[in-house]
């Protein structure tokens, strides 16, 4: 019975929603980074944490489409992702997922309403003005919504950004070292924030890190190493 | 996407300001120049309409030019009345007009001739009728506005033909408004007509045949007036030149030869006086047009700079909204449509400046506005200008936007990050 408080395409994915055999991938005669087999089933929380040079950046690529493995396969919401063409990886980003980024990468010429709203315009091709201003309302920045990226705090930044990436309703949140900028107290309410609106919205989340602090919120964790010692 | 452009511009205003306006200095400088030299050369043709050659005194052939054909310089002297006999005996002359001017109205020339003239300018009555008996006289559309002249009203004449309000006035001899012109875009706009007895008859000269008092000639003086001046107040009946209008193509060849082998006269041909007045003024105006594009070219170059800059510093951004999922044309498009809207937006204000500044000269400078420099008047060229200042400004983005595009997404948010 789909919640009816979830887009339809949300109840629509049975099983994984990022799937990889056998993925590697090796740059200049080298391997920079290694998992092999590996499941994220959807509306899971998972972290992928590991050391600078373990490849969190380089998978975080390759789920995205923005890189092609040089070994193995990954499949990202039922579809082959390294086997489309670059247009063909381009439309999945663009229908599935959802982007945040340790320096947010705002675009720093419009307010988070307009940030949001071309999102929006680019993943979907129109713009929801009421889901806007529900999405905004739900990171709590109701009150800045006006507001230009470099007029925000670190943490509505933060938040901003969380909430762009959640407006398009992708199936899958990847977010790249979201908490290393932040102290204590705001690394564990930046996560909290993260579990709550893709948990409202029905969206898988996918965080990599270095950070150890956040690793005890997530019961399913990929540890990466650096490729040519051994996994703890 | 365009809204995105507009607010990366607004984001940096003052160099967004400073494009605009150097580019707009461009596209101005080069508005006036065409604008300028356009309606000088259309105001040149239409002024010697009809106007095959002019003969006058001997003397400096474009002076004779501007003095009776565009009424801007002062007459190389005068001509006995017997020249226009002499030139309406030739055979391929279809007509000659004479012209005896010496003196104005608060600045507008009075030219002594026959409805012949009006009627070879095009001009039309607005209302009243066409000057017939001596002292009556025809203004122009320019005079009846500037002046505020209407039928029925009496005025005198001033000697001189510089706006000499101050110098001798003929106060025995006053003219009487008969007839008004409509406007018609040439001198004859300026100028007070009336027949050519009527300024003999102020100067005391005695017509042919005519009952003058030969002791009212004798009381006419003029105190002050300068040698070119006096040259055209001789006594005996003479005119200040002679417009010539031929009515075959074989009179081009032949007549001015003719004229010049005649002891006292000279024959000077519009077209060729005004190519060589234009040609001398053309240097001028090509060097002014070359600093223009020159300026153009450095607004280009400004624009291409600071949108090279300003993409170098989104790098980051471009990548996070191929990311988000703009197209690589979608990209591109934005890129572009911010050196449109600078080149468009800088266009518009060079227009404007144009125009305005025309507008300003036209109405503050006399001589300019005798020129019939007209600020609301649009040439054909401006589209080509601001079709260049367009396509400056497009070629100054997508150089850096495609240079942008070239990059690698992961890269570069690798980089950013």
């Amino acid at each position: 019975m789909p919640s009816p408080e979830l887009p339809t395409h949300l109840n629509k994915v049975e099983g994984p929603l990022v799937e990889t055999r056998g993925l590697s991938h090796w740059r200049d005669g080298r391997c920079v980074m290694q998992i092999g087999d590996w499941q994220l089933q959807a509306r899971a929380h998972a972290l992928l944490l590991g050391p600078s040079g373990s490849g969190k950046t380089t998978f975080i690529n390759i789920v995205t489409g923005l890189l092609t493995p040089s070994h193995g396969s990954i499949a990202v919401a039922g579809e082959p992702m390294s086997a489309l063409p670059p247009a063909g990886r381009d439309a999945l980003r663009r229908r599935t997922t959802g982007l945040v980024f340790q320096t947010l990468r705002l675009i720093p010429a419009l307010s988070v309403t307009a940030n949001l709203a071309l999102a929006q315009q680019l993943a979907l091709g129109s713009v929801d003005r009421s889901a806007i201003a529900t999405m905004i309302d739900r990171v709590g920045l109701s009150h800045r919504a006006a507001a230009r990226p470099r007029q925000l705090s670190q943490g509505e930044g933060q938040r901003a950004a969380i909430a762009r990436a959640l407006i398009t309703r992708p199936r899958l949140v990847v977010a790249d070292e979201p908490t290393s900028a932040l102290d204590d107290a705001n690394a564990a309410r930046m996560i909290d924030l993260m579990f709550d609106v893709a948990d409202a919205t029905g969206a898988t989340l996918l965080v990599a890190t270095h950070d150890g602090r956040i690793a005890p919120r997530f019961g399913n964790r990929l540890n990466l190493v650096a490729p040519g010692t051994t996994a703890p | 996407m365009i809204g995105l452009s507009l607010a990366y511009l607004r984001d940096r205003a003052l160099n967004t300001g400073l494009n605009i306006l150097l580019l707009g200095l461009s596209v101005a400088s080069l508005v006036i120049l065409l604008l300028f030299s356009s309606q000088l050369e259309n105001r040149f043709d239409k002024d010697a309409q009809g106007i095959d050659m002019v003969v006058g005194a001997k003397g400096s052939p474009l002076q004779l030019i501007l003095s009776s054909v565009y009424h801007v310089d002062i007459p190389t002297g005068n001509v006995p009345l017997e020249t226009v006999d002499l030139l309406r005996r030739q055979m391929g002359v279809a007509q000659a007009i004479p012209l005896a001017l010496g003196d104005s109205f608060r600045s507008f020339r009075i030219v002594g001739t026959e409805p012949a003239y009006p009627a070879l300018l095009g001009a039309s009555l607005a209302d009243g009728r066409m000057f017939g008996q001596k002292m009556e006289a025809v203004i122009g559309a320019d005079v009846a506005a500037r002046t505020g002249a209407g039928l029925g009203q009496r005025f005198v004449g001033g000697h001189g033909m510089t706006g000499g309000d101050d110098g001798p006035r003929h106060e025995d001899a006053p003219f009487i408004v008969v007839g008004r012109l409509k406007p018609t875009g040439t001198v004859i706009d300026r100028l007070i007509l009336t027949n050519v007895e009527s300024v003999w008859a102020v100067h005391g000269i005695e017509a042919p045949h005519d009952d003058h008092d030969d002791e009212h000639a004798n009381e006419h003086a003029h105190e002050g007036e300068s040698a070119e001046e006096h040259a055209a107040h001789g006594s005996p009946a003479e005119v200040t030149a002679v417009l010539v209008q031929f009515g075959s193509p074989i009179a081009a060849v032949r007549l001015p030869g003719f004229v010049n082998r005649q002891t006292n006269l000279q024959a000077a041909v519009p077209a060729v006086e005004v190519s060589r007045l234009l040609a001398l003024v053309g240097v001028g105006l090509d060097a002014v047009r070359a600093f223009a594009v020159l300026l153009m070219i450095t607004a280009g170059l400004s624009i291409f700079v600071a949108l090279l800059t300003a993409l170098k510093q989104r790098e980051g951004d471009m990548a996070m909204l191929r990311v988000i999922g703009a197209s690589r044309a979608a990209i591109l498009g934005q890129v572009a449509s911010e050196g449109l809207i600078l080149a468009a937006a800088g266009t518009l204000l060079g227009l404007l400046l144009g125009h305005g500044v025309i507008a300003l000269a036209a109405a503050n400078v006399e001589q300019l506005h005798q020129l019939g420099l007209n600020a609301l008047a649009f040439h054909p060229g401006e589209a080509i200008i601001a079709a260049a200042a367009m396509g400056i400004g497009l070629i100054a983005a997508l150089i850096p936007g495609l240079r942008v595009l070239q990059s690698d997404i992961a890269d570069t948010l690798a980089n950013a990050r």
